[in-house]
């Protein structure tokens, strides 16, 4: 499994290889040094971001994101998130794509209700195709639908992320068997995103064979978000070994590890 | 004087003012943004060439903390 620029088990992207198979997102920290700081200790190599209005009067010598966040060092990922219906989605990687001088790559998020933030399926399957079509290179926010999966990537999405449970709520993943499902007739990478809550959970998600999770709310959110950003690249690190590794068959009774033959008794 | 919409507030201009000139008078020194002129993009290139008029609807926006 060598990628393009020689490093095994690369999580390609668009065409694009990684090294690391944890997302972030780079909401809800204290400070920008801190968001800085839990990026690094993520090992990261990309970010989500948020497109919003800027501040007239109060912008000049604020720091901004991307003075601590470079591009140069990681691959920003827009992200839709707050959009209610295509429209708004679609606007939104227009302006992203001319903030990150024609960056084509970009998440998009549709959400059905403020409650929930579960996706709205009809809108994100609208953007998606107006968005493919316009040359955009589509990470997709969905629900833990194997058939939705499967018809994004027919669609052209470069990346199927499907929702372990509701954002924010750090319930861990609710339907591991849908995401299972999703992964075995996956043609593209399918990354858990949404939901995580410790790193049992990313593990879990790795272990399932996701090609990587996305997350903001469990790193941000914790006591020590740094702390719990190294958590979280050490649970991917483990998952996606031991997926690879096989794990054992589960049985219901023992088998001993010790032979039998020798005993002295 | 125009009147303009910039991210949804009312603004006074001088008559024949550019997006060039209006970034410099309420954002200076800040780069890494987009700009949107009557929800069309205009790229960086052509903010000096590009003069405001009355009702023109100015969305400008960047990149901040989000998941």
């Amino acid at each position: 499994m060598e990628s393009a620029e020689g490093f095994s088990d690369a999580l390609v992207i668009a065409g694009k290889s990684y090294r690391s198979r944890l997302l972030t997102g780079t909401g809800k920290y204290r400070d920008l040094e801190q968001t800085a700081a839990a990026s690094e200790a993520a090992g990261a190599e990309i970010v989500t971001v948020a497109i919003r209005r800027v501040n007239i009067g109060q912008e000049a010598g604020q720091p901004n994101l991307l003075d601590v966040l470079p591009p140069k060092r990681y691959t920003i990922l827009p992200n839709t998130a707050g959009c209610y219906n295509a429209k708004d989605a679609i606007r939104t990687c227009q302006l992203a794509r001319e903030l990150l001088d024609g960056q084509a790559l970009v998440k998009l998020e549709v959400l059905g209700d403020a409650k929930t933030l579960f996706p709205h399926i009809t809108e994100t399957l609208h953007a998606a195709e107006i968005l493919v079509k316009d040359g955009f290179e589509v990470m997709v926010y969905t629900n833990d639908d194997p058939i939705v999966a499967r018809i994004l990537a027919e669609m052209g999405c470069v990346a199927v992320m499907p929702l372990a449970a509701p954002i924010g709520s750090g319930l861990g993943i609710q339907n591991r068997y849908n995401i299972l499902s999703i992964v075995e007739e996956a043609t593209v990478p399918i990354i858990v995103d949404a939901g995580v809550g410790t790193a049992s959970d990313a593990a879990l998600a790795m272990e399932l064979g996701c090609a990587g999770v996305l997350m903001n709310t469990a790193i941000a959110g914790a006591q020590n978000p740094v702390l719990m950003a190294s958590a979280m690249k050490h649970a991917v690190i483990a998952g996606r070994e031991a997926f690879l590794a096989g794990r054992i068959p589960r049985k219901r009774y023992a088998s001993a590890s010790s032979p039998l033959d020798g005993t002295i008794f | 004087m125009i009147e303009i919409s910039l991210n949804g507030k009312p603004e006074s201009l001088a008559e024949g003012v550019t997006i060039a000139e209006l970034m410099r008078q309420k954002l200076p020194g800040v780069s890494r943004v987009a700009l949107e002129l009557n929800l069309e993009i205009v790229p960086r290139s052509q903010y000096e060439k590009r003069q405001l008029k009355t009702g023109d609807r100015v969305e400008i926006v960047r990149a901040i903390g989000g998941g």
